[in-house]
Formats: structure tokens, sequence, C-alpha cells
């Protein structure tokens, strides 16, 4: 009865005065409504900046690389796997994502590139995109069939404290969650853009001929591309396991929604990962709460194809010309 | 006597004995069980319960003096597979067919048992199963529609709920239990002040919970799937809900409670047959399944094995075995636990095939299903 201060017994008004549907029928409405507004743009954020980990990884490979991860969920269901193997041989959950990290460059960064990227690449973009499609698939079904097809509790690396600020409550896993994919999202963006080695990826990304000319190896930037995509996707996993639960389909709807909020917030901008990411989570919640939830999927769709048919760089990507 | 006939003789009294034995030949039943795919756990306590019972009544000397032949095959949690093999099971023959467990599969597999007039027990739990004039099914346990007016009749009593809000899942089982839920609470007088709907993999909890909050009810029932149950309960734990959280079976169920952690604590469910429930039959039963198969028994298990003890009692009351006869008497059939303690518990069938029997409420402390309420059977 947290947020309903001015009444005290719900049954004496329930049926009597307020109707099923919201807002109810009560004379604190308005604070009730703000309260609520709050709680669910909070939590809105917290899966938002979830979704923004994942978008991440699809504009980094665009921008350095020009390829599409139809995989990219299933790059984060993966190590929440491996995270929960190392986890039952007995390593704590820090060091059992170190170690997944590791192995995750090899596999999911080295082994991607050899193995899908670098043999179609000559091929253009299409093969690339139908062949991770087809990855998603193996993943998913290889978790599945080797592994089980239940969902696994994941430890949460904030545990389950929850704060209560105004009438909201909020959990420590959201704020920490929010706090690093944030900073992963700026460190990345600050990497890409002041440190010579992301200068010479970019370099790589914008004309790889040019950049061999200048001295760059380009084999190194574009495989370091690939160990931060993979590392990437390691932490989205560390956050988004203990709520989305360790699945052989977790990824699968968050690959999506990580790809509609790339496109919305710009597929040339690291920071529109992280915009679009949040635009989307709070506008599915809110669209669940106050319009219908059935419609809460349609949301990301609608914004998406705003997107694409006003704004097609997306809302903070620039025009880019095609490339060769 | 000579050699010769002394051979004779003894031939002539091994001829007689054989002839003595077809006379008392095993009662064939065939157990049609999801041993693999995705209902492979359920499937296979069901499998071992009839094990169990058919193993304790053959060495009771079986039944009417005959023992039981038991065939088990494999449906893959198949529909397709499971018609065929019911096919196979009255090509062989048998007296009753036991399975499939999954709903899905009972619902086309019946067909061939009911072709050729053979009593199925299934353990499937789909309303539909007996709504479609077959008089050779049974159950083995409730369907939504004989849980949830438990269910409703608890909330009214010992909750005290004159409000609730149901949030479920929107698929078949999920709209099936929430239009079962609503009718139920009607009738014991519970305003039902908010519905709503989840889907299927729905990973964010937060809007629905706020929904159901807003409206204000005394109780909140949630009736989804496994994963989304611990989501839910998580949510409602992270938004503050104190007041009652029911579900039917799934919201307390092992899986959830793991997944759920801390916030699993305090949700309470009905449950139609569980090992932990206070009753010295079922306790037995937990213990002799736990000996025979080296782990604790589902509610599966049970079913298995109350449905070989069922169909005992029925061909008991019968006198002989007839199969007609037996399945004629099976529906209005009343076995009390005293006269055959296999059944657990008192049982009546009723003309559909559904069954009646006390259950359970069942509360999540400390991570552990605890029994908390002892449910009579409704009345007639």
């Amino acid at each position: 009865m947290a947020r309903c201060n001015g009444c005290h017994s719900p049954r004496a008004m329930v049926p009597a005065l307020a109707p099923a549907r919201w807002p109810h029928g009560h004379s604190n409405d308005r604070r009730t409504t703000m309260t609520d507004f709050l709680q669910l743009l909070i939590s809105g954020i917290a899966t938002g900046s979830i979704y923004a980990l994942a978008a991440l990884g699809f504009t980094l490979l665009w921008q350095a690389s020009g390829t599409i991860n139809f995989a990219q969920g299933e790059f984060v269901m993966l190590p929440a796997f491996m995270m929960l193997g190392f986890g039952a041989l007995g390593a704590p959950l820090v060091l059992a994502f170190a170690l997944t990290c590791i192995v995750a460059v090899f596999v999911l960064g080295a082994g991607f590139k050899r193995g899908v990227v670098d043999p179609l690449f000559k091929f253009g973009m299409m093969p690339i995109v139908v062949a991770t499609i087809g990855l998603a698939m193996a993943m998913r079904n290889g978790v599945r069939a080797g592994y089980s097809a239940e969902a696994h509790p994941f430890p949460s690396l904030f545990g389950e404290k929850l704060f209560t600020v105004a009438g909201v409550t909020v959990s420590a896993a959201d704020i920490g969650t929010l706090a690093l994919a944030l900073a992963l999202v700026l460190g990345t963006q600050a990497f890409l853009g002041r440190t010579v080695t992301g200068r010479a990826m970019q370099a790589v990304a914008q004309n790889t001929e040019s950049a061999t000319v200048l001295g760059i190896n380009v084999k190194r930037m574009i495989f370091y591309t690939f160990a931060i995509n993979a590392l990437l996707a390691c932490a989205a996993a560390l956050l988004v396991t203990p709520v989305y639960l360790a699945k052989f389909d977790m990824g699968e709807s968050l690959g999506t929604k990580a790809f509609f909020a790339a496109i919305i917030g710009g597929f040339t901008n690291s920071r529109g990962a992280l915009l679009g990411g949040v635009l989307v989570g709070v506008s599915e919640n809110l669209a669940a709460a106050y319009v219908s939830p059935a419609y809460k999927d349609a949301v990301a769709l609608v914004i998406f194809m705003a997107v694409i048919l006003f704004k097609p760089e997306g809302l903070l990507g620039r025009k880019m010309e095609r490339k060769v | 006597m000579t050699p010769t006939r002394r051979t004779l003789l003894s031939l002539a009294l091994v001829a007689a004995a054989g002839a003595a034995q077809a006379q008392q030949a095993p009662i064939k039943i065939a157990s049609l069980v999801e041993l693999s795919g995705t209902g492979a756990t359920a499937g296979t306590n069901f499998k071992n319960g009839i094990e169990l019972a058919v193993k304790e009544i053959n060495a009771a000397g079986g039944i009417l003096g005959r023992k039981i032949e038991n065939t088990v095959m494999d449906t893959q949690s198949n529909p397709g597979v499971a018609k065929g093999l019911a096919q196979k099971a009255v090509d062989m023959d048998v007296f009753a067919v036991f399975g499939p467990v999954f709903s899905g599969s009972i619902l086309v597999s019946m067909a061939e048992t009911k072709r050729a007039e053979i009593p199925n027990f299934t353990g499937g739990e789909a309303t539909a199963i007996t709504q479609q004039g077959n008089p050779y099914i049974f159950r083995t346990s409730f369907t939504q529609a004989t849980a949830m007016p438990k269910v409703a009749r608890y909330m009214a009593g010992s909750l005290k709920a004159k409000t609730a809000a149901v949030i479920f899942v929107n698929n078949d089982f999920g709209k099936g239990g929430k239009d079962a839920i609503v009718k139920a609470l009607e009738g014991w007088r519970i305003k039902v002040v908010a519905e709503v709907s989840t889907d299927a993999g729905q990973v964010d909890f937060s809007a629905p919970v706020l929904k159901a909050k807003q409206a204000d009810p005394d109780a909140i029932f949630v009736y989804t799937n496994e994963e989304e149950s611990a989501r839910a309960l998580r949510e409602l734990r992270k938004q503050g809900w104190t007041k009652p959280i029911v579900g039917e079976t799934t919201l307390t169920g092992q899986k959830v409670i793991d997944l759920a952690g801390e916030a699993a604590n305090g949700a309470i469910a009905h449950v139609g047959l569980t090992v932990d429930a206070p009753n010295p039959p079922i306790r037995a039963f937990r213990t002799k399944f736990e000996k025979e198969f080296k782990y604790v028994s589902d509610h599966n298990g049970i079913k298995g094995y109350t449905g070989i003890y069922i169909l005992k009692a029925a061909i008991e009351k019968v006198g002989k075995v007839d199969r007609a006869a037996v399945a004629k008497a099976l529906h209005g059939l009343k076995v009390s636990a005293a006269k055959e303690p296999g059944v657990l518990m008192d049982v009546s069938i009723d003309a559909k095939g559904d069954l009646n029997r006390e259950s359970f409420l069942v509360e999540v402390r400390n991570g552990k299903q605890e029994v908390k309420d002892v449910l009579p059977a409704l009345a007639d």
C-alpha cells in the first residue's frame, strides 16, 4: 500500500469506486501516476541499456568492417553459458567472466572472423549476412542439443538489493547495468576516436587501401574490431543473463531488438546505439502499460520504420556514401 | 512304472499345468509414454509410476489371480508417433492403454483406443480431452476446469479476498486457465479487477505487474509458464507487493523456485498431486519410488502409479477381466484409499472420465514447497 497513502482500505474502495482500468479513481491520482511513470521509465532505461550493449556490437562491426552480424544475440548467449560452465567448475563469477572473455576473443572474435567473414568477404555483404543467420541457428540448436533446452538461473554481479526512492523501486542491478553499459559505450567511442589504434581502425573502415599505404596493419585492425565485439558481447552476457535467464534462445529477441536499436540510433555512431537502445526499452514499457501489452513488441518496429522513412541514417547517424 | 510310462505321465502333468496357465494368462497393458523429446521428464516419471505399481501388484498375486504384463513404447513426444503406437497397442489386443501424458498426443491417439473400445488412462490435463464424449478415456489428474474452482474457493475462504487481478500468458494454456479462473472467481463473488496479458518469453514484467497493482486487488493470481512465473515473482517482489500471490501448480514448481530465488518465498499455489503431501500412503509411495528409481518422483509418477490401481479396483469391482464391463464400471467409480491403498487418496471418477479427489495448497518457504493445507474434493 506504499503508493496509496491517502486511502486506507483497498477493499472499501475498490469494488465500489475504482474501475479496473488505469488510472484508478483516487484522490492521489497525480502522485501515483507520476511514481508509476517513473517506475516504468527506470525499468525501461535499464532494459534499454541492455539493448544498447548488443546494439553497440552491430555498429562497431559495421563501422570497422562493413558487415552485419545477425548472430549478435547468440554472441551474447554463448558467453552466458560459458560463464555458467566455468561457474559449475567452481570459479567465482568475476573469474568465470575473465576466462570467458579470453575464450570469447578466440572463438567469437578470431574464429568468427577466420571461419565466416574472411572466406565470404570477397562476395560482398549479403553472403555474410546469410551466413550469420545460419550461424545463429547453429549456435542456438547446438546449445539446446548439447547442453539444455531449459532456462538456468544466473548470478547477478550487483546482488539483489532494492532501493526505494520517492515511491520508485530501483534495484542495484538496474543502476549497475545502466552505469556499466554507459561506461562501455562511451569507452568504446573514446577508444575509436581518441587513440591511435582506434583511429587506425576507423581509417581501415573508411578506406582500406589508403590505410595500407599509410602503413596501418589492416589485418590486425580488423581482428581488433572482432575481438572488441566479442568482449562487448561477454559484458552484455554478464549484465543481461540474470534478467533474461540463461537459455538457448535468449539471443533471439535480444538480437532483433538490438538491431532495431542500432538502426534507430544510427549505424555509424556508437552513441546512437545507446540512444536507440534506451528509446526502444522505454517506449516498449510505456506502450505496454498505457496502450496495451499486446503492442509491446510492435513499438520497436514502429519507431524503426519511422526512422527508416524519415531519417534513414538514424537519429545520431551521419549520411554516408556507399562503401566500395 | 516303466520309464516310458513315467515320462508320459510327467508330460501329461506339464500339459495340464500349461492349460491351467493359459486360463490365467497375464493381463496385457501398453504404456505409450514420452521417453524422449520435450516430454521426457513427464513421460519417464509416468512410466516409472506404472512399473512400480505393476511390480507391487504382481508380487502380491496379480489382479483376480492374473499377473499384469506391461509393454512400454516411446512416443518421442510426437502426437503422430503416439497415434501409430496406439494402433500397435490395439493390434496387440491389450486390455488397457496408459498414456500418453502430453495433451496434444492423447488428443489424437485416443481415437484409436476408442475405436477398439480399450480403456485409455492419460496424464494429460487439457480440458478438451474429456469433452468429446469418448467413453474409454480416463484421467489420472485434474484439469484446469477442476483445479480453478478449488483455487477460487481457497481465495474466497482462507484469503478472504474480495478482488483479484489475473496475470496470464497469452497462449492456449494461459488463456484456458484465465477463462477457468475468472469463471470460478465470479462464482465465489470475487471481483476480477484486472486481466493482464503477457507474452510467452516476456522478459520485462514491470508493466504487467504495475498494471495489476494499480487495480489494487486483494490478491494476484499468476498463470504463466515456468520462466515467466519466475520473472513475475521477481518483479512483484521488486515493486513491493506484499499481499498474496496465488497460482496453480506451475507457480510453486521447483524449477520456478530455482529461477526466482528468494522472490519465490511466500508464493501460494494449488497442486493436484505432490509427493510432499502429509499423507501416509503418499509418503510411503515416495519412499518406495525413491528406493526403486533413486530419485524423487514428480506428480506424473503419482499419476501413473494411481492409474494402475484405479484400473485394478475397477476390474475387481466387476469381478472379471472384461473390457467393456470395466470401462462401464470406471464411470462413477469411487475408490477409497482405506480399501485400496494404491490409489493413495480417495478418488471418484465421473461420467466423462474426469476425476475428483483431495488436493493440496502449498506455499514456498525457504526455497522449498511446503504443504500448507489439504483441500477437500469439490462437492459433486
